[in-house]
């Protein structure tokens, strides 16, 4: 067999430069670190590493400027779109991005979320959705599903008790100050690929100024759902995306001429 | 420079602006929605950032955003608006980024009132958001001293990466007085080193108040508490009235401080010896000074408008060495000059040393009058 040289080999495929090489608190299969590594792509290709400011949450992800090599600013549970508009507001120039999850944005930061959205505030969301607080350890969150087991509704989510979840895209969508409002899944290959699109799209909406920007991704939480990752992601494709629908639910007239 | 006729809230506003303000952040309240009011269109005007929040919630983590990047932020409130914003004032804190806000206080708890009182003691001198930390608490009397304290409150705050609060009740926030404005500085134009601004590799910087290991926590704290020491050495500030020769010596702040300098005047007129301590910072208290006024006269009377918060502190620096008696009125209700003079003309005559706490007295004597 002929050796291979690895010096003459072509490299198709490496960590972005803006994730710190470091072992993640994520739990194994967990897709908060494919969401990571999506940001951190987008924020390679566009050149943005030396302007952007990030704005981590409360929960798993509190621990994101760890793992992102540039500024970054760590907020109160659910207030990350307020301080996110405090530092937009004096820093204009500057790309600024929260990274939440679904506690943090729909149930605690509802009031934020949605006033920074209505604003038009010109800033990027990356909201992760994984129907449980995971950092406590799975309890119900406002995205859990009817019917779904967590170690605060042990019996399932009642709906005539505890309510319907809040399918947080849609939503923002119907107000005027947004600009791009998507859903996507990372459960797999495909769907990676097209959560990527999404993730540049949102932030060339904050370059050219166009406004509020949103992704949310669909994402797993083997521990918490008892699952093996490659179960956990079938879970997801079965289950969540049947009642969270993958969409473009807000695009911006002059985003539609963008071509990624 | 000329003297103007201003309203508090505005003259706070102005004098903010004239600081080299670089962001406003605000809700509505009463007492204190001119400044929000005056913010936006002053800011706008000179193309810096004002922004009307959703929640007082919202409006805190705004400043802290922007107190992130170095800017020079401020917001202003009352009672209800910091009850909302002592979440966002812990994290500045523990993220140590200089902030400014300024409370208008009003009659509470609850929705309690709108009219003026100085409920806000405890909040505000004693801590108020969760963990372990301090904030510089400066108490004005007059719409001057309130553009002088808030012009240099950012000094402050940046020097030793703290909160600095000017508390004025609603009295001083709603009357007009003839205040003379300093000049205007210049936006600053350096980025603090410890500022985020857009910076990656070896250049980067982050700004947070997690210290996930014990031991960097309890090395903040101390590094914060050692900060503190630096204030509670450089930053007392107060002042004395009639205070040679005196026999009594009333301590208030802030609004209550001057009603009584009035009831403090008509006294020595009657041959009284009675002088004033007005402590201007509350936060650091002057401990030292109440402790050594303590060693010089008969009897302390301290006077506030509310139930007793500053009493406390006065009683723990006196540690026993002098009487100590209390008057208060609460829920918004004012004093009259001739409320204190009554209470001086009786200590001066006849001090009430038939044991008790200074508060248990008081209130017996306010069942006998009728509040």
């Amino acid at each position: 067999m002929d050796s291979v040289d690895i010096n003459t080999m072509e490299v198709v495929y490496e960590r972005p430069k803006t994730l710190i090489n470091k072992t993640t608190s994520y739990c194994p299969g967990c897709t908060h670190g494919t969401a990571h590594r999506l940001v951190a792509e987008v924020i390679d290709e566009m050149g943005l590493s030396d302007t952007t400011i990030g704005v981590a949450s409360v929960g798993c992800s509190a621990f994101s400027y760890n793992y992102f090599n540039f500024d970054f600013v760590a907020a109160p549970h659910g207030r990350a779109p307020a301080m996110a508009t405090g530092v937009k507001r004096v820093k204009p120039d500057r790309i600024v991005f929260t990274y939440q999850g679904d506690g943090d944005l729909v149930s605690i930061g509802a009031g934020e979320i949605i006033a920074a959205a209505a604003r038009g505030e010109n800033i990027t969301v990356i909201f992760l959705n994984n129907a449980n607080y995971g950092m406590t350890g799975g309890q119900m969150a406002p995205t859990t599903l009817p019917g779904m087991k967590t170690t605060s509704s042990p019996n399932g989510r009642d709906v005539e008790k505890m309510g319907y979840p809040i399918r947080a895209s849609e939503l923002l969508a119907t107000l005027d100050g947004t600009s791009y409002v998507v859903r996507r899944s990372l459960h797999n290959a495909k769907n990676i690929r097209m959560a990527k699109k999404a993730i540049r799209m949102a932030f060339e909406t904050q370059v050219r100024g166009l406004g509020f920007s949103m992704v949310e991704l669909l994402s797993t939480c083997p521990t918490n759902w008892h699952l093996s990752p490659i179960d956990a992601s079938n879970w997801l494709e079965e289950n969540m995306v049947p009642y969270y629908p993958i969409g473009d639910y807000k695009v911006h007239p002059m985003l539609k001429e963008i071509k990624i | 420079m000329t003297r103007e006729f201003w309203k508090g809230n505005e003259a706070f506003a102005e004098a903010a602006v004239r600081a080299g303000l670089q962001a406003y952040f605000g809700y509505p309240i009463t007492p204190q929605t001119e400044a929000l009011e005056y913010m936006s269109h002053r800011m706008p005007e000179l193309g810096r950032p004002f922004l009307q929040a959703e929640s007082e919630l919202g409006a805190i983590n705004m400043v802290y955003g922007a107190a992130c990047t170095g800017a020079r932020v401020m917001t202003s409130t009352s009672g209800p608006g910091t009850s909302l914003m002592m979440e966002g004032l812990s994290y500045i804190a523990a993220t140590e980024v200089p902030i400014v806000l300024v409370d208008v206080t009003r009659g509470g708890p609850g929705l309690g009132n709108i009219v003026p009182s100085q409920q806000d003691y405890n909040q505000m001198v004693h801590g108020g958001g969760h963990g372990d930390y301090h904030q510089i608490v400066l108490a004005p009397a007059s719409v001057q001293e309130t553009v002088d304290i808030t012009y240099n409150m950012f000094d402050l705050a940046e020097k030793y990466l703290t909160i600095g609060v000017v508390m004025i009740d609603g009295s001083i926030g709603q009357m007009m007085e003839p205040a003379e404005m300093p000049p205007m500085l210049e936006i600053r134009k350096d980025i603090p080193d410890w500022a985020v601004r857009g910076g990656a590799g070896k250049d980067r910087r982050v700004k947070t108040s997690i210290y996930f290991a014990a031991e960097d926590m309890e090395k903040t704290n101390l590094r914060m508490m050692r900060r503190w020491q630096q204030v509670i050495k450089n930053e007392i500030r107060y002042k004395e009235y009639f205070m040679d020769g005196a026999k009594i010596a009333v301590v208030g702040y802030g609004s209550a401080g001057r009603i009584s300098l009035s009831a403090v005047r008509t006294a020595r007129r009657q041959g009284i010896p009675v002088g004033l301590i007005r402590p201007i910072s509350l936060s650091p208290f002057p401990r030292k000074l109440i402790r050594e006024i303590a060693e010089q006269v008969d009897s302390i009377l301290v006077v506030e408008m509310n139930t007793g918060m500053m009493l406390d502190d006065v009683l723990s620096a006196v540690q026993g060495k002098t009487h100590v008696e209390f008057y208060g009125r609460s829920g918004g209700v004012i004093p009259f000059p001739g409320e204190i003079l009554k209470e001086i003309e009786r200590i001066s005559k006849k001090p009430q040393k038939d044991g008790g706490h200074p508060r248990d007295l008081w209130l017996k004597r306010m069942e006998r009058i009728g509040v």
